[in-house]
């Protein structure tokens, strides 16, 4: 659990969010999960790229929601989108046809290669906690030209062995994954509310690259299930700007407006 | 050489017919049987509530449910026991979180187990392609490195002859009847959908029959030709049933109802308060029509309340 940085002015998720939205440029096409996903991409939209372009498995490309929508379907993705083609053609045409830079998924449990598990906890046949399954990640992890992931790190979520691998990080590492023929790069950042990931050549094991204000490197060990290692140099991520955080707010309030509860996550 | 059969022959051997207009009650009871397999699709927009509680109504049991995203209407037919196997690629309650009645039916197989074959969207996606296509399988780059192939066996992988790159390959799913909701249909049954496309032409296409309920039946579609989904001659029934997507939502008529989905959550998560709600809102109302006043009125009441429950 992490706690509000309040003597900071702003929250740990605050600054998850505004990280993960750094990292997208302007003028990038990026295939958006629902929940932390979206919200951080459409903060970067509202930000410094307003180029970007947003596109939802259910089809909306170019969306620019006013608020956040609560379901990948709803109806204020299709009414602001550039197009909206149909379910299959997302899939072929645009993901598999090469036209997107970054897949940015969330998961519900991560292993040290990026693997990713949505799928079930315990045995697949004898599930403890059965989850929704796949989506559209497996693809999107498999054919982006690369891949952002973002969760809250946990001991729970960040496990050292999956239970079930739905979509493909780096497998086991080293050249794993280039063996499985995959035309995407792969995960190059894990963006939690503690620090910033990213995969170490050659063996592709995530470490930490950058850490956020005020967390120490004790709080990321706790919440990590395996032994995780610190890159060489660990960069100081940078601290909100007052512009990010008022555009983050504002998005908030006016989600928050429009469907009378905080905002959840999932597809649809 | 025998003659080229002419398209209503070959139409008429798949059992297709022109598309009729008809009740709900009528169509659901003409062509969805026990033991059949359905595909009710909608993603996220325009999902056939009214048609699956029709299901419900008429007490189906033992279908294979087909669909990319099992939402709500896929938890309250598989808790009142009409599934026995559900095809899918994602099952959550959308922005909420889980199904518990799909849930309940895979952890500890109540009300009945509940048989499982899961895709990613791409490849069910891919596998309706191939339905429409009437080939046997469809090939995609994907699920390299997933563990889903290795329980799934209508994923494979084979060798591209050109290239010799390894793909997947999935078995082509056909509904024997495929159920969506659109806005418009005219009276000749042809059907016009907008916004959020999902699966639904592809779907249709995969079937042997097509039902689709529609917003309203108009004189004239009034759109460009390239918006309208399906030609009446490949759809079997069509059925007027406004509103028939709530709590879903129909672009340009309502919006969805996320209270309702989040109320969901609370409803399902018990056996006792789902059958409760099950039958005080869908088997014992006659209609959709029914049922969309006996939810205004518990909606009503938990307002009077000030509690979610619906």
């Amino acid at each position: 659990m992490t706690t509000p940085e309040q003597s900071q002015g702003y929250t740990a998720s605050e600054m998850m969010t505004i990280t993960a939205a750094r990292l997208l440029k302007n003028g990038m096409s990026c295939f958006v999960g629902i929940g932390l996903p979206s919200l951080a991409a459409n903060l970067a939209r509202l930000t410094h790229a307003p180029d970007l372009a947003l596109i939802y498995e259910s089809g909306p490309i170019g969306a620019k929601p006013r608020t956040l929508p609560l379901s990948i379907g709803d109806g204020e993705l299709a009414e602001t989108a550039d197009t909206i083609v149909a379910t299959p053609e997302i899939f072929r045409y645009w993901l598999q046809g090469g036209h997107i830079d970054v897949g940015f998924l969330g998961a519900a449990q991560i292993d040290r290669f990026g693997n990713i598990n949505t799928t079930v906890i315990g045995a697949y046949d004898q599930p403890k906690v059965r989850l929704p399954g796949a989506g559209g990640a497996p693809e999107i992890a498999g054919s982006a030209r690369q891949v952002f992931l973002m969760l809250r790190q946990s001991a729970r979520a960040f496990v050292p062995t999956l239970d079930f691998i739905t979509s493909v990080g780096y497998l086991d590492g080293g050249d794993a994954r280039q063996r499985l023929g995959l035309t995407g790069a792969g995960p190059v950042a894990i963006i939690t509310d503690l620090c910033v990931l990213e995969p170490e050549p050659p063996s592709h094991e995530f470490v930490v690259a950058s850490i956020h204000p005020g967390v120490t490197r004790e709080q990321i060990v706790v919440a990590t299930g395996w032994p995780i290692r610190f890159a060489a140099a660990v960069r100081a991520t940078e601290p909100p700007t007052e512009a990010e955080l008022r555009t983050l707010r504002d998005l908030q309030r006016r989600t928050q407006a429009a469907h009378g509860e905080a905002h959840g996550g999932g597809e649809g | 050489m025998a003659a080229t059969p002419s398209r209503a022959a070959i139409l008429s051997q798949r059992g297709i017919c022109m598309a009729e207009i008809m009740s709900l009650r009528e169509a659901v009871s003409a062509f969805i049987t026990d033991g059949a397999t359905v595909a009710m699709e909608g993603f996220t927009h325009l999902i056939p509530f009214a048609a699956g509680h029709e299901v419900i109504r008429q007490r189906r049991r033992d279908l294979t449910l087909i669909r990319m995203t099992p939402d709500v209407i896929y938890d309250q037919l598989i808790g009142a026991g009409c599934a026995r196997r559900l095809i899918f690629s994602w099952g959550g309650n959308p922005g909420v979180g889980s199904l518990h009645r799909l849930r309940d039916a895979v952890e500890r197989g109540w009300p009945q187990p509940l048989a499982l074959q899961e895709h990613s969207h791409a490849g069910l996606a891919s596998a309706y392609v191939a339905g429409a296509e009437h080939l046997p399988f469809a090939v995609l780059r994907g699920y390299a490195g997933s563990d889903l192939p290795k329980y799934n066996p209508d994923i494979r992988f084979i060798r591209c002859p050109f290239t010799d790159e390894e793909l997947a390959a999935v078995r082509a799913v056909q509904p024997d009847v495929t159920v969506i909701h659109a806005q418009k249909a005219d009276r000749k049954g042809n059907v016009l959908l907008w916004g959020i496309l999902g699966v639904q032409k592809e779907a249709a296409l995969a079937a042997r029959h097509t039902i689709v309920t529609v917003e309203e039946i108009v004189d004239d579609l009034g759109a460009w030709p390239n918006a309208a989904l399906l030609p009446a001659w490949i759809v079997s029934a069509v059925c007027e049933v406004p509103g028939g997507a709530h709590p879903s939502y129909a672009q340009g008529y309502y919006e969805r109802n996320n209270r309702f989905y989040q109320a969901w959550d609370a409803i399902a998560r018990d056996r006792e308060t789902f059958q409760a709600w099950l039958q005080r809102h869908v088997l014992e109302t006659a209609d959709f029509a029914e049922f969309s006043r006996v939810l205004r009125e518990t909606q009503a009441a938990a307002d009077g309340e000030g509690t979610e429950a619906l």
